[in-house]
């Protein structure tokens, strides 16, 4: 009955914003599933306290919409009968703001967005319930293919890929965000432009990624800003599903860089991350694809303090290596050294495409090594373990900031951001 | 004003026409038999212009039969063998049953602002169909085992049916998949093509062991696959593409690594391992009914098994 209502009250309506009010109960996930397809540009979708039993995925299609509720802990969407449907929620559609609500123990990845144009995800919270598991889904909140991406005041608790995830997008912010318990905490994967800033990553097996991997639509990675944030503790054993990329990153890990270009890290804390505080370096597994490019260029690493970490690296293959070239404590930054052999046997890394490693504090470790993992597992008699990171003297300039707008609004500018976030 | 037609559309008894306001409606009408498609609805019998057809490689939904119906306000030029170019004002109307017993009706409808998807869940008596745009959930004895069917919400009929401009797109009436018998000829007798040419491709039907079994897979792949695991396509993240025409065999999933499948891998490292089925990602996900792993992710609740056997038999037989 009360379907049939809102339907002819649409009919009858001009275009002024609709506000659908959504309580717990039987009919919930009905009446919150058609309020999604039936909402307009403007329209609020808005979910009051309690907690909603789901079984089948979540999907909002139509443009500038918003689902709010009344709090991450207030009103909870959770999935654990789910019984359908790839993730918890999806998003099609641009413009999206979703605020103040949670999603629990989906069965695929909680929140999704995809291929969109505007997409707020701002204090939400994704998890999975009980803990880290290799059954739990594999992203929190995922937006892929997508443009005009922020991330504000999110909690991801429990995946087993990546707690914050962002893919194959452009012009990205991922701010005041907590990432716990996950196998990665904060993943940034084959993006442009992403400011990564004021979050906490602790607790899960590696700490902040920035990827880049092969034989994808967007490949390339570069301009990626990781400053502020604090990187502490990230020792819980990889739990990932064998297959994933993710399983190879060693439990212990504060930052991974990887076959990126031209990213910035600053103004971090990275502590007690047990293998490595950072490291950053080239994609290792076998590739085909002839557009993409295994190694990083342009990595900046300035002005972050580390203290502790380094102690214990992971017994496996990777923790393995950076204990036998290095010795324990582990260096704060490591880089891998890994490069084209033509590069290798001759002059280094080429003119343009080198790094720096500058103003860093370190309570404990040794500042800098260069593993030079070619030598280490091809060439062992000309393996050399460098230390001085003025080897690493690139003149870079700090990146610019990234602009994301959603809306019409820039809500990268603290003034503008104010006033959408309400 | 809108209010007032909306309801003497509601209103409206079934009738032996079709109602082009119906198919152009906004919102989308109450009942199945608003739209006229049928002269007689609990018989399935389509009314004047409403065309039943059939398609030669279809997806796989828990079983369940189809009954396809096709109307158009003008002939179609037929095309080259792609999807054909229905004008605004064309619908396709698609019945699931299980022998007599009608479960839902999915329609297409071609507006001036393009398509539209909207599912119909057929009453206990199978004398009309309700609209339900938050689809439905239901248990199902297919003759095959007891299924978990889901009717399909609004926006999921998207998750398919979409194009690589994000607007709603029909996916089976391509002309390749209707060049099956005497189809095409029948369908231009029935004035929804304006002629038949003379050398349309054709799409094989992946059941007949007749044909070669590589290039059954690949219909069968096209299919249940190939409309989201395609260039623009919803699961082009993953650089697999499962499309007939795909030429590259790491882009078809040999030896290529997953990306972003979490628990989905099985804990397998590669999509296809030639001559090793039970080592393949592809042969895992389809195979399974747990929705966080399953592809599809949307359509069924059990396992193809006929489709999963000439997968499983593909693969055993590439060579390395």
């Amino acid at each position: 009955m009360t379907k049939h209502l809102i339907l002819l009250a649409l009919l009858a309506s001009p275009a002024a914003a609709e506000t659908f009010a959504i309580a717990p109960g039987p009919d919930a996930e009905a009446a919150l599933q058609e309020a999604l397809i039936l909402a307009q540009p403007g329209d609020e979708v808005v979910l009051a306290p309690g907690r909603y039993d789901i079984v089948n995925q979540l999907s909002l299609a139509n443009e500038d919409v918003t689902l709010r509720g009344a709090g991450m802990d207030a009103s909870v969407l959770s999935f654990k009968g789910q019984t359908g449907g790839a993730e918890g929620l999806i998003v099609t559609a641009n413009g999206a703001i979703l605020k103040d609500f949670a999603v629990e123990d989906a069965k695929g990845d909680a929140i999704k967005a995809k291929g969109v144009d505007g997409i707020a995800m701002i204090r939400l919270r994704a998890e999975w319930t009980n803990g880290p598991d290799a059954a739990n889904g594999a992203y929190g909140f995922y937006p892929v293919e997508s443009r005009n991406v922020l991330l504000d005041g999110v909690v991801a608790i429990g995946a087993s890929d990546a707690g914050i995830y962002v893919g194959q997008s452009q012009r990205i912010v991922v701010r005041n965000s907590r990432a716990e318990y996950n196998v990665a905490g904060l993943e940034i994967e084959n993006c442009y432009y992403a400011d990564v800033f004021d979050n906490l990553v602790t607790n899960n097996t590696g700490g902040l990624l920035v990827f880049d991997l092969p034989d994808l639509p967007q490949q390339k990675g570069h301009d990626i800003r990781v400053f502020h944030n604090r990187s502490l503790a990230n020792n819980t054993p990889n739990f990932a599903p064998q297959g994933n990329i993710v399983g190879l990153v060693p439990a212990g890990t504060g930052m991974l860089i990887m076959a990126n270009t031209d990213v910035e890290v600053f103004d971090n804390d990275f502590a007690d991350n047990k293998t490595v505080n950072l490291i950053f370096g080239s994609y290792v597994k076998d590739f085909t694809d002839e557009s993409y490019y295994p190694h990083p260029r342009r990595i900046h690493i300035h002005d972050n303090r580390f203290t502790g970490g380094g102690t214990d690296p992971d017994p496996g293959e990777f923790g393995s290596a950076l204990r036998k070239a290095l010795g324990v404590p582990v260096p704060d930054v490591v880089w891998d050294g890994v490069m084209p052999l033509s590069q290798w046997f001759t002059t280094g890394l080429a003119a343009g495409e080198g790094h720096l490693v500058a103003n860093n504090s370190h309570a404990t470790n040794p500042p800098y090594a260069n593993a030079d993992f070619v030598g280490f597992f091809g060439l062992p008699f000309l393996h050399s373990v460098k230390t001085d990171p003025a080897e690493l003297s690139e003149p870079l300039a700090p990146l610019p900031p990234v602009q994301v707008v959603i809306r019409g609004r820039d809500v990268s500018h603290p003034g503008a951001w104010a006033e959408f976030a309400k | 004003m809108r209010l007032a037609a909306a309801l003497l559309v509601l209103a409206t008894p079934a009738l032996a026409e079709v109602q082009p306001d119906a198919i152009a409606a906004p919102r989308p009408v109450r009942h199945l038999s608003d739209y006229g498609f049928f002269d007689d609805l609990a018989a399935g019998t389509p009314a004047p212009g409403v065309v039943p057809y059939v398609i030669s490689a279809p997806l796989f939904t828990d079983y369940a039969d189809k009954d396809r119906f096709l109307y158009t306000p003008a002939p179609v030029d037929p095309g080259t063998g792609g999807l054909l170019d229905l004008p605004v004002g064309s619908a396709l109307i698609k019945t699931f049953r299980y022998d007599d017993h009608r479960v839902e009706t999915r329609v297409l409808l071609h507006q001036a602002s393009g398509w539209k998807a909207w599912p119909y869940v057929w009453n206990a008596d199978g004398t009309d169909a309700e609209l339900r745009l938050a689809g439905a959930d239901m248990t199902i004895d297919t003759g095959h085992g007891p299924a978990a069917y889901h009717v399909p919400n609004a926006n999921q009929c998207k998750a398919c049916h979409i194009g690589a401009d994000k607007q709603i797109t029909p996916i089976g009436p391509k002309l390749r998949n209707l060049n099956t018998g005497d189809q095409l000829d029948r369908l231009a007798a029935a004035h929804v093509l304006t002629s038949v040419p003379a050398d349309a491709p054709a799409v094989p039907d992946y059941t007949d062991t007749a044909v070669p079994l590589d290039v059954r897979a690949r219909a069968w792949l096209d299919a249940n696959c190939g409309h989201c695991h395609a260039p623009g396509h919803p699961a082009d993240t993953s650089g697999l593409y499962l499309t007939w025409d795909e030429a590259d065999p790491l882009r078809l999933g040999v030896m290529k690594r997953p990306v972003a499948a979490g628990r989905g891998s099985g804990n397998l490292e590669y999509d296809i391992v030639p001559g090793d089925p039970d080592a393949s990602i592809l042969l895992y996900r389809l195979t399974s009914t747990d929705p966080g792993v399953m592809m599809p992710e949307l359509g069924r609740s059990m396992v193809p098994e006929e489709g999963a056997a000439l997968i499983r038999d593909w693969i055993a037989s590439l060579k390395e």
